[in-house]
């Protein structure tokens, strides 16, 4: 197999899944990133909502740019096809392979260089379609990969590591997800674990675009005093709005949210979705309201995560292309090839 | 003196004013007459406003090329009156709209004025109206003046207007209008006419991307993804009529998906991504398409994954001339992309051909898991052909290549994505979903092993990519071969061509026979080159190539991939944007063998001896 072993020592105890599969079974290969990089935790997150949600790893297809964040596939879900693409262009081979096979998971991992310059138009577009996927940005503020440029969500504010201005406005990619159509979009941080593996969760089972913009600071060139990506700078400025979680059906909710009002929500599927609101007053159901919230607490210098809006009609591009139920990849010559009959029609209408 | 069926007309009108229909109605009259014919829509890159042609040539020896000269122009826009007498042949025939009447300074030509907008405007008050019924009632004029046999232009008619039968009276009505002006004014001395004939085969009239569209859904593709840009947008629309047509259930369901992309990245990035889940997938574009999406031809070429790109070509460089055709994209695809690239190329030579290639290609793509480029372009992709009916094997199965099912995963003890098992470079591939445990692999553009680890390893890298090479160098075996035909008389004198210049070259050649210049020739069908080729460069001494681009880039192709001297060959080069004419080729022809004693000597010879 193409993945590095690690070594298996198997203890008989460790935790099992419904599909009979402990966490292990959704590992990947060794991770090469620097000691205490950001995306390390987001895929200890994915392994964990994966193993949680008891997904069979060969259903799940997960796909990435490029970028030290692109390169975090390898490093989770080992038995899951993978397909590292060009810089910036994941979307849209996100959708070709969705369009071929429209029952399986598509988990698309990217940076903040990868998805707000080069990628910019790719992720705009595949909102507007609502892809049936779970897009997570890697959020550093930084191109990791070539040692440290600044990149488009870097905040105004914020200075590089030498001390030098950012001169430009950021992109503030969850605002401009919920302007282009994701029905699902969220923020959250590489090392709140009890935040992001549920809105993870909550994704994977949601029908449409799913977007999870993940702090996840650049330990080696964006992670000093003056930047707004740093692990310091976000525990200081965090305001939590709610989180999502998923209940699989006939499950019960066991999962202790600690204060607030929690709402349920049905999915696609049969399963719940729990919303747990930390800010009473905050509606995720309001596009307008979602972009405000953003906005405001921007100006306050706060970062805004968790949930932060949630389009209950779920709709995918499928819906609207009306393409058949059983996947594409899996129609034959008799399905596809009008044949020689058919073909003579059309030669008389030549003719 | 009475030409029958051996002519060329030309309309010449401003664009957007609905005179195409009429045009394509007068051209496919002919076709149902059994008469070979060509049309040329001469278009601007223009939407309202500017001058088009539209150029049928008719020849009953079945000559197809187009050929210089005008006999009969029906000259509808005055902008071009200048320029377009010019191509009038001495005792030609102009034909304009002498509602304002006017002099043209020839008089070596004769002139017919028909008061098109006055009997318009006699019987149509909406202006809408009057334009479209204008073309219509020409075409009535000019069936009198040919002597067309009308019933074939009123079942067109009605045909045509099918959908909204409404229509049908009041063109008949407007035809009708034309021919009765013709009858009772114009002199029926003209001496251009269409006679019956019958053909040898059935024919169809037919442009190339509706074929290669047509022929996408025959090879069972499921995802197109596109961007539009002249002169491949056609081919994309047609995939999506057929798939309407042919692949939608009861419930309106479609068992296919056409999606266009926000630019040529997206749109070869969705078609990767669908062939790389399974699905069979292409992409249609033109030139400055191609170039965009040549970092994803790379990742493609390497990663070894199954993609069809339609590469329509058009005049270059840059944004170059949209609207007329070149084969200038020859280097550009067959490198296609940074560090060691190589693509597959195929070259139709006309509609029926783009079918049949278009149907093979997907073949081909997954046979070989690599991107095959269709090098069709805006002639044969956007011009009326007349062909042979196009046909399909139905006992021919889709090849899907090297493949593994979740049963072939269970039987095997070590499997490795990029392993060469079987000595012809041609790993095996497996798709997403197929199997709970066995046969996931990590898909890269970065250097891989052949169990697609990311390696740094340079002599591994080497290897790998030594492998693809031998994949490339043994794909011939499952292209389209070249043709050849050697000229009735042995010659040692070879001329290479490919693609749309086809009909063009065997019209050159039969004159040139006439001459005493026999010519052997072959036609290009793929690259890599085949042994065909490989062959007839070695049995001929004298070789020329024709195509159309400035920098003779098929010929640096051949002999760089041959590792041939490039001064063993003559080009013949075009370049202005037209379809060749064969008189083009005789005389580019003859005048670069001028010089050249041993084959004028041979020529000479071969006079004598006849
Ligand atoms: C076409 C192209 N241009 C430039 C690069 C070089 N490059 C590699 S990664 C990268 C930036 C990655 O930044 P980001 O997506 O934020 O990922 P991070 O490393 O920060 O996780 C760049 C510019 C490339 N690989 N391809
Ligand atoms: S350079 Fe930054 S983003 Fe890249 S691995 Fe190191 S810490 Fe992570
Ligand atoms: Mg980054």
């Amino acid at each position: 197999m193409s993945f590095i072993k690690k070594p298996i020592a198997r203890h008989p105890n460790l935790p099992k899944n419904k599909l009979g599969l402990t966490r292990r079974d959704y590992e990947g290969a060794l991770s090469t990133l620097c000691a205490g990089c950001g995306h390390d935790s987001v895929s200890s997150a994915i392994i964990e909502a994966c193993f949680q949600l008891s997904i069979p790893a060969h259903r799940l297809a997960k796909l990435s740019g490029i970028g030290c964040s692109s390169k975090t596939p390898t490093y989770f879900l080992n038995k899951s096809h993978g397909f590292n693409s060009v810089h910036g262009r994941m979307p849209s081979v996100a959708t070709g392979a969705n369009l071929a096979n429209r029952d399986l998971y598509y988990l698309g991992v990217s940076g903040d260089g990868d998805t707000a310059s080069i990628g910019l138009g790719q992720f705009c577009h595949i909102m507007r379609r609502r892809l049936n996927m779970v897009y997570i940005c890697e959020n550093n503020g930084t191109y990791g990969l070539t040692k440290g440029q600044f990149s488009a969500t870097n905040d105004k504010e914020s200075k590089s590591r030498k001390g030098v201005d950012n001169m430009f406005e950021s992109i503030d990619l969850a605002a401009l997800a919920i302007q282009l159509g994701a029905g699902f979009v969220a923020r959250s941080f590489s090392g709140d674990k009890d935040q992001l593996i549920p809105l993870i969760r909550a994704a994977l089972s949601y029908k449409g675009f799913a977007f999870i913009d993940v702090i996840s600071p650049c330990v080696t060139f964006n992670n000093h005093a003056q930047s707004t990506k740093s692990y310091e700078y976000f525990r200081e400025h965090n305001e939590a709005v709610g989180f999502l979680d998923v209940i699989p059906e006939n499950e019960e909710i066991s999962v202790n949210y600690g204060e607030g009002k929690s709402i349920e929500v049905n999915v696609h599927d049969g399963s719940k979705m729990v919303l747990h609101k930390l800010n009473k007053s905050y509606d995720p159901g309001s596009r307008r309201k979602a972009i405000g919230k953003i906005n405001d607490s921007r100006d306050k210098g706060e970062i805004i995560t968790g949930l932060i809006y949630l389009d209950q009609n779920e709709e995918d591009l499928h819906d609207t292309l009306l393409t058949t139920e059983k996947p594409l990849n899996q129609l034959k010559k008799k399905d596809l090839s009008p044949g020689l009959k058919k073909l003579r029609q059309v030669n008389k209408s030549f003719s | 003196m009475t030409k029958v069926n051996d002519f060329v007309i030309k309309f010449a009108n401003v664009n957007g004013s609905g005179s195409a229909s009429a045009n394509l109605m007068f051209a496919k009259t002919i076709f149902r007459m059994g008469i070979p014919v060509s049309p040329k829509n001469i278009f601007p890159s223009n939407i309202q406003g500017l001058p088009t042609w539209y150029e049928i040539r008719v020849n009953k020896d079945g000559y197809t090329a187009r050929r210089d000269g005008v006999d009969c122009l029906i000259a509808l826009n005055p902008q071009t009156y200048q320029s377009d007498l010019k191509e009038l042949v001495k005792g030609g025939y102009l034909i304009y709209d002498s509602t304002m009447e006017r002099r043209f300074p020839r008089k070596d030509i004769n002139v017919i004025g028909i008061p098109m907008a006055s009997i318009c405007a006699e019987h149509y008050d909406d202006p809408r109206q009057r334009q479209l019924f204008k073309n219509i009632i020409c075409l009535g004029a000019l069936s009198v003046l040919f002597k067309i046999d009308i019933s074939v232009l009123k079942g067109l008619i009605k045909e045509e207007f099918q959908k909204k039968p409404k229509l049908i009276e009041p063109n008949l009505h407007a035809l009708g209008l034309g021919r009765k002006y013709a009858q009772e004014n114009l002199s029926s001395d003209f001496d251009l006419q269409l006679k019956l004939m019958r053909q040898k085969s059935k024919k169809i009239m037919i442009q190339g991307n509706e074929a290669s569209g047509l022929g996408c859904i025959f090879a069972g593709a499921t995802v197109a993804s596109w961007y539009p840009i002249t002169p491949s947008t056609s081919l994309a629309e047609a995939f999506e009529k057929y798939l309407h047509m042919f692949r939608s259930d009861l419930k309106g369901n479609i068992k296919g998906a056409v999606i266009q992309a926000e630019d040529e990245l997206s749109a070869i990035g969705m078609a990767i991504g669908a062939n790389w889940n399974g699905a069979r997938a292409f992409t249609a574009t033109s030139g400055p398409g191609v170039s965009l999406m040549s970092e994803f031809l790379g990742l493609a070429y390497f990663a070894e994954i199954p993609l069809v790109l339609f590469n329509i070509q058009r005049g270059g460089p840059s944004t170059g001339m949209p609207t007329r055709t070149q084969q200038s994209d020859i280097l550009s695809s067959a490198y296609a992309s940074h560090g060691d690239t190589k693509q597959i190329l195929l070259f139709p030579s006309d509609p029926r051909e783009c079918f049949e290639m278009s149907v093979d290609a997907f073949d081909i793509a997954e046979r070989l898991q690599t991107p095959v480029i269709f090098m069709s372009d805006l002639d044969i992709g956007m011009n009326d052909w007349v062909v042979d009916e196009l046909s399909y094997n139905d006992k021919h199965n889709f090849d899907r290549g090297k493949v593994l099912s979740a049963k072939d995963l269970d039987s095997i003890e070590m499997w490795g994505r990029y392993l060469d098992i079987d000595g012809d470079g041609i790993p095996y591939r497996t798709i997403p979903g197929t199997h709970p445990s066995k046969g996931s692999f990590f898909t890269r553009g970065t250097s891989h092993d052949a169990f697609a680890g990311y390696t740094e390893d340079g002599r591994i890298n080497a290897e790998n990519l030594l492998r693809i090479t031998k994949k490339f160098n043994k794909s011939t075996k499952y292209l389209p071969k070249s043709i050849r035909r050697n000229a009735k008389n042995k010659t040692d004198v070879g001329l290479i061509y490919f693609g749309s210049t086809a009909p063009a070259v065997d019209e050159a050649i039969d004159y040139l026979s006439e001459e005493g210049y026999n010519i052997n020739k072959i036609r290009i069908r793929s690259f890599p080159f085949d042994r065909v080729l490989e062959k007839f460069i070695s049995e001929n001494n004298h070789l020329f190539i024709l195509e159309q681009n400035r920098d003779a880039q098929m010929k640096f192709l051949i002999s760089n991939e041959l590792e041939i001297d490039i001064n063993q060959f003559v080009s013949i080069l075009n370049f202005d944007g037209s379809p060749l004419t064969a008189k083009f080729i005789v005389d580019e022809f003859k005048s670069k063998v001028k010089n050249n004693k041993k084959i004028v000597a041979k020529v000479k010879r071969s006079r004598t001896a006849a």
